[in-house]
C-alpha cells in the first residue's frame, strides 16, 4: 500500500527512471526485500493512468526508456499522505518509517508528523482502556494485544523523535 | 480552568529545565504528562504544586497567583487543597497503614477520631480494608501505592498530583493501581495530574501532553491533529 505513495515521494525530489527509482527505494525502504521491477514498472503504469506521473520516452539505442515526474496532482497526494496520522493499528512500522523518511526527504515537518501519529496512537490507546474497563476478560486479554502492539510503535515514535535530526542528516546525505 | 503554567521557566543552576512552559488545566480533567527522562516533566509538576517557585512566569491555581505566595500559604494551600502520589518515599515505613493515612488530616488538625473514622473509609475503598494496622514497610508495592492513594485523598483535594505512580510495579499491579486512583479521583470531583513516561498509565487520562526540552507540546492544540 506504500510502495505507489514511496515511488510518487522519490519522484517529487526529482524526476527518474525506473531503474533509479527501484534503486532508491531499495536503498530507503526495501531492508531486506526489493521491490521487483514488474511491480516497479506496474506501478508507475497505474500512477500514469491515474494521472498522478507522466512518462516521457527517451530515444537511445537500446530498449525505450521512460524518465517518469511527478505531477500536480501526485504531488498533492504526497503531502496529504505525509500529514495524515495513519489509524491507530498494530504492525504499522513500515509506514510510519516511509512517511518519516520521506518527509525528511522532502523538507517536510516530520517531527509534526510524528506528534499527530502519537496523539492518534494515544486516543486509539484510551479507547482500548475503555473497552478494558467496560469488558469481559476476553474483551480485556484483546485489547490489551492491541494496546501492547500501539505501546511498541509509541516508543518507536519517541526514540525517532529523539533522534529526528541524526536521521535528517542521514537521508540528506543519501 | 483549574490550573494553569504561564511562560514558567526554572534552572538547576546553569541548566534549563522548563522554558517558558504553558500548560492549561480543566477543573476535572485527568491530564497525563509525558515525555523523555530529563525533559522537565516532573519540574512542571513540582512548579504547579508550588513546591518549587519558578524563575519567571506565573502559575494560577482557581484564579489566583500561586507562584507569589509565601512559603507558609503555599504549604498549606498543598495540605488542603492538593494531593501527593509519588513513585517512592512518601510514606514513613515505621507507621501503619491507617497512620499513614490519618497523617494529613491530623496535621490538618481534625481530630483523631473522625481521622481514624476517615482513613477507615479510604484503606476499604482501595481495597485495603484489612491491612490497616500493617506497618507499610511490610507492604508490598502495589498495597503502598493504594496506601499513597488513601492518603492523597483522604483531604478531599482538589488537585492530585502523580509524578510516576505506577513506576515501581509490573504492568497488571499498576494498572489496577491507576484505574483506582483515576476512578477514585473522578468520583470525588478531583483534578489529576499524572507525570509518566509509559503510555498504558497515560491512557487512563483524558489527555496527555509532551514536555520536550522544557516545553510543553500539545498536538491537540498547536494543530497537528486534526
Amino acid at each position: 500500500m506504500t510502495v505507489p505513495l514511496a515511488l510518487l515521494g522519490l519522484l517529487e525530489r526529482e524526476p527518474s527512471h525506473g531503474y533509479d527509482l527501484k534503486r532508491d527505494y531499495d536503498a530507503f525502504f526495501g531492508r531486506g526485500k526489493p521491490l521487483p521491477f514488474g511491480q516497479v514498472y506496474s506501478t508507475l503504469g497505474r500512477l500514469a493512468r491515474d494521472g498522478k506521473v507522466t512518462g516521457q520516452s527517451e530515444p537511445g539505442d537500446g530498449p525505450e526508456r521512460k524518465r517518469y515526474a511527478i505531477t500536480p496532482l501526485g504531488r498533492q497526494e504526497v503531502a496529504a499522505w505525509l500529514t495524515e496520522p495513519v489509524a491507530a493499528e498494530p504492525y504499522l512500522q513500515t509506514v510510519l518509517f516511509t512517511k518519516v523518511v520521506l518527509a525528511l526527504m522532502l523538507g517536510r515537518d516530520a517531527a509534526g508528523y510524528l506528534d499527530g501519529q502519537r496523539a492518534t496512537h494515544m486516543r486509539r490507546m484510551r479507547e482500548l482502556a475503555e473497552v478494558k474497563r467496560g469488558g469481559s476478560l476476553t474483551d480485556a486479554l484483546l485489547a490489551d494485544h492491541a494496546m501492547f502492539h500501539l505501546e511498541a510503535d509509541l516508543r518507536w515514535i519517541d526514540v525517532t523523535q529523539a533522534r529526528l535530526g541524526a536521521l535528517a542528516e542521514t537521508v540528506r546525505a543519501s | 480552568m483549574i490550573l494553569e503554567a504561564r511562560e514558567v521557566s526554572r534552572s538547576y543552576g546553569s541548566t534549563p529545565a522548563l522554558r517558558e512552559a504553558n500548560l492549561s488545566v480543566t477543573a476535572g480533567e485527568v491530564l497525563a504528562v509525558m515525555g523523555p527522562s530529563g525533559s522537565g516533566k516532573s519540574t512542571l509538576l513540582h512548579c504547579l504544586a508550588g513546591i518549587f517557585t519558578p524563575d519567571s512566569g506565573e502559575v494560577w491555581f482557581d484564579g489566583s497567583r500561586l507562584d507569589t505566595l509565601d512559603d507558609a500559604r503555599r504549604s498549606e494551600l498543598r495540605r488542603t487543597a492538593f494531593g501527593f502520589v509519588f513513585q517512592f518515599g512518601q510514606l514513613v515505613p515505621e507507621l501503619t497503614a491507617a497512620d499513614n493515612v490519618m497523617l494529613p488530616l491530623l496535621l490538618g488538625r481534625t481530630r483523631r477520631k473522625h481521622a481514624e473514622r476517615r482513613a477507615a473509609e479510604w484503606l476499604e475503598r482501595l481495597e485495603l480494608g484489612d491491612l490497616g494496622g500493617r506497618r507499610t514497610g511490610e507492604l508490598s508495592g502495589g498495597q503502598a501505592q493504594r496506601v499513597a492513594i488513601a492518603r492523597a485523598l483522604v483531604t478531599r483535594p482538589r488537585v492530585v498530583f502523580a509524578d510516576e505512580p505506577t513506576g515501581s510495579l509490573d504492568s497488571l499491579t499498576g494498572e489496577h493501581v491507576m484505574d483506582l486512583l483515576v476512578g477514585l479521583a473522578r468520583e470525588e470531583g478531583a483534578t489529576v495530574i499524572v507525570v509518566t513516561h509509559d503510555a498504558r498509565v497515560a491512557a487512563c487520562a483524558d489527555r496527555e501532553v509532551m514536555v520536550r526540552d522544557g516545553r510543553v507540546c500539545d498536538p491537540y492544540v498547536t494543530g497537528t491533529v486534526r
